[in-house]
């Protein structure tokens, strides 16, 4: 007993000995997404000896962002971070803090290249000469999920969800009728409905094509339509059609707890909504106005990509190349897309998953792909890129709410977030234009 | 009645209070001088790029509007905090302090919401309100009141006012608590026997001596409702419905750390410095002198 303690512990001490390259990996994914991606993590470091990913769950989006620019300012940053879509234009502007992940990879021999993915994804995550700066990973669009069950007891077709804003009501109705409190609601109402809005409409959020296209970009997003949309909604809430939820995925609670019989949510809610909800539910495209020209268009991507910190070594880089590439592989993205309901985000992905006759048995599961890629991308679809964009988001929200509860009218609340937006896109025009970065700093980060 | 030590050694004055001096410079003088230092900047959220910009983040505060109207919100929130946090706590304290039996057990159940953080306090509360699985909202809901505070500014206010005033209400009672039983029992009996009822005694001779409690109470629950209470605001409205409960130190809060911007943070942690500078003088000017402790 003794002697295979001694071993055992010879045996763990070789172990730190030829201690692997750790690779800090922090994200957001909690839930039934965070068991898919510890699976992914798992897997690879199983696949190979060198490196071994930590892959740390940091709370939220918004913590896990927070967290990674602190620790970075402190010279202890991770290797790799996960940043969602809002966060994106920050981590571009702060090149000396960020490694181009199109560097990482050619300087440590891995094969990615941008046109392995879609336009609409690859523009996203690139810089104006068309080279990758993060790898996309879990991209997402707003889709309908609606409650099949709920159909079936308000005498609906469960095949025939809603297609147009227009044909909401016809569904809500009898919904409402059949005992439920709650038809429709919405998980980050900014998002879906005046970022997606404008976009499935072919219509800007910002000028300068929705911010990609430089930093003098101007919120636009206080249309004609916009007016008419939050003016609906608003007027659906005071019927009690449309219930507000809250301002990130409360509607999505509120949707599995089986309380509301529709939200759009994100296409990634489907692995959660497998896992918790006890009843059955269908998707749907996101309904739009079938007479505006053009609609539906395209929404906007939403989700995270991996970035890659700087300050690290040699070695340190290699690992996270090599563990980049390893994710961005057809059948890990293939297999992730369909356990998550993320959109496969290269081509290859996709057309494995089609092959496989994935789609034909899981037809929902290609609508938010479609969705993203319904028409050839336009310029202005292919994502909303800001400064201060969770600043801006914040102001729609804020204002969204005053609308909800009656006490703003809708174009005021429109203009007034657009012009506060701007006083925000200024400033940070401001930060980035002017003023001297220092050297990127080259810490070397604290061992744990 | 002074009391004076005199120290024959030069320096073992300075050595003994030293620690208390390094501790007090390292973690709230240089942090304030930061701030202020800050405040004159604009900042990306790296902090790569630092450009001076004087008092321009001060302009922009004054020029937002919802800075402006966070100022009010953050006077009706200290205000209700404030006048319940002591009214409910001076009657739970006369109540309590009449109480024969089981004095102890009373008290000790008053003083524990005290052991409560804001922000779990602030997370009971918006669960026994949350609009669809609250019990009070079902409750409310059979007497034909919409209780919905997601959306509702007004009753977004309530809630964090009733879980700020629910957290403070402890440390008010036991301040009064004392104060009630210095009140010398000689003066009330005296009115008693002149017949005065219970509640002109109160009136004219409890409450008058207490007031120097209240008043000291009155400032410490002022800078609670300013400063303490943003994680009940984050842990419930997060500010909302719209600016409803945007209070001062949650716009630092969330602009500072959710929103990177360390510039406007840093120039509105500064105005609340001032705020909090202008507290402490009243509280020393005008009640240090006279609470009875």
């Amino acid at each position: 007993m003794r002697r295979s303690l001694v071993w055992l512990f010879l045996a763990a001490f070789c172990g730190v000995v030829q201690a692997q390259q750790p690779i800090q990996f922090w994200h957001a994914m909690g839930g039934a997404l965070g068991a898919e991606l510890d699976a992914l993590v798992q897997r690879f470091n199983d696949s190979q000896k060198d490196y071994r990913v930590v892959a740390e769950h940091k709370g939220s989006y918004e913590d896990t962002m927070i967290g990674a620019l602190a620790a970075q300012r402190a010279g202890t940053g991770p290797h790799l971070v996960q940043v969602y879509e809002v966060g994106t234009a920050h981590m571009m502007a702060a090149k000396s803090s960020m490694r181009p992940l199109a560097q990482v990879m050619s300087e440590n021999g891995e094969r990615l290249e941008a046109k392995a993915f879609p336009p609409a994804v690859a523009g996203y995550f690139s810089d104006n000469s068309g080279h990758l700066l993060a790898l996309p990973f879990n991209v997402s669009t707003p889709i309908l999920f609606y409650n099949k069950d709920a159909f079936r007891k308000a005498n609906l077709d469960p095949e025939k969800p809603p297609k147009t804003w227009y044909e909401m009501p016809k569904v809500m109705v009898p919904i409402l009728e059949a005992g439920f409190h709650c038809a429709y609601t919405t998980v980050w109402p900014s998002w879906v409905q005046i970022e997606n809005m404008s976009t499935w409409h072919n219509q800007d959020f910002a000028s300068k094509d929705n911010g990609l296209g430089g930093l003098d970009a101007k919120l636009i997003f206080n249309t004609h339509l916009m007016v008419r949309h939050v003016s609906m909604l608003s007027s659906w809430a005071r019927a009690g059609y449309f219930t507000y939820s809250g301002r990130r995925i409360e509607g999505e609670q509120r949707f599995e707890k089986g309380e509301c019989a529709m939200v759009t949510s994100s296409s990634s809610s489907a692995a959660d909504l497998r896992r918790n909800a006890k009843f059955e539910f269908g998707v749907a495209q996101l309904p739009h106005y079938d007479d505006i020209r053009g609609a539906p268009h395209h929404s906007v991507l939403g989700g995270a990509g991996l970035w890659v910190l700087a300050g690290k070594k040699g070695p340190e880089y290699r690992g996270a190349a090599k563990f980049l590439a390893w994710l961005a592989r057809p059948e890990v993205q293939a297999e992730w897309h369909q356990r998550t309901g993320y959109v496969p985000v290269t081509r290859a992905a996709y057309d494995l998953t089609a092959q496989k006759g994935f789609y034909k048995q899981n037809p929902g599961q290609e609508i938010a792909i479609r969705q993203l890629l319904l028409n050839n991308p336009t310029r202005e679809s292919r994502g909303i890129r800001l400064g201060r964009m969770q600043e801006i988001r914040l102001i729609l929200e804020q204002e969204l709410e005053s609308v909800w509860d009656g006490s703003v009218p809708p174009k005021l609340a429109l203009d007034r977030a657009a012009e506060r937006g701007n006083a925000l896109l200024r400033q940070f025009e401001r930060e980035h234009r002017s003023g001297v970065e220092p050297a990127a700093p080259q810490r070397v980060p604290r061992k744990k | 009645m002074e009391k004076r030590v005199v120290f024959r050694s030069a320096w073992l004055p300075y050595a003994l209070v030293a620690p208390q001096i390094v501790i007090t410079i390292l973690f709230f003088f240089w942090p304030a001088v930061q701030a202020v230092w800050y405040s004159f900047q604009l900042q990306d959220a790296f902090g790569l790029k630092t450009q001076f910009v004087g008092l321009q983040n001060y302009a922009n505060l004054f020029k937002d509007g919802n800075y402006v109207d966070s100022f009010k919100v953050t006077a009706l929130f200290s205000v209700l905090v404030a006048f319940f946090g002591i009214a409910i706590s001076l009657l739970l304290a006369t109540m309590a302090d009449r109480v024969l039996r089981g004095a102890m057990a009373y008290k000790t159940l008053l003083i524990w919401p005290y052991a409560v953080a804001p922000a779990i306090a602030g997370v009971l509360w918006a669960f026994l309100f949350a609009p669809s699985i609250g019990i009070v909202t079902y409750v409310l809901k059979g007497w034909g009141i919409d209780w919905n505070w997601i959306i509702k500014g007004d009753q977004a206010m309530l809630l964090v006012v009733i879980a700020a005033v629910w957290n403070q209400i402890s440390y008010n009672f036991l301040f009064f608590l004392a104060g009630l039983q210095s009140v010398p029992r000689s003066l009330i009996e005296a009115a008693a026997i002149d017949g005065a009822s219970p509640l002109r005694r109160f009136w004219t001779i409890v409450f008058p001596l207490l007031s120097p409690t209240t008043f000291f109470l009155l400032v410490v629950n002022i800078v609670f409702a300013f400063f303490a209470t943003f994680g009940i605001i984050d842990a419930t409205t997060q500010g909302g419905p719209g600016q409803a409960t945007n209070i001062l130190v949650y716009k630092v809060y969330h602009d500072g750390v959710k929103a990177a911007d360390l510039g406007g943070s840093s120039a509105q942690s500064v105005i609340l410095m001032f705020i909090v500078i202008a507290l402490t003088v009243v509280q020393f000017r005008f009640v240090e002198r006279k609470v009875q402790y």
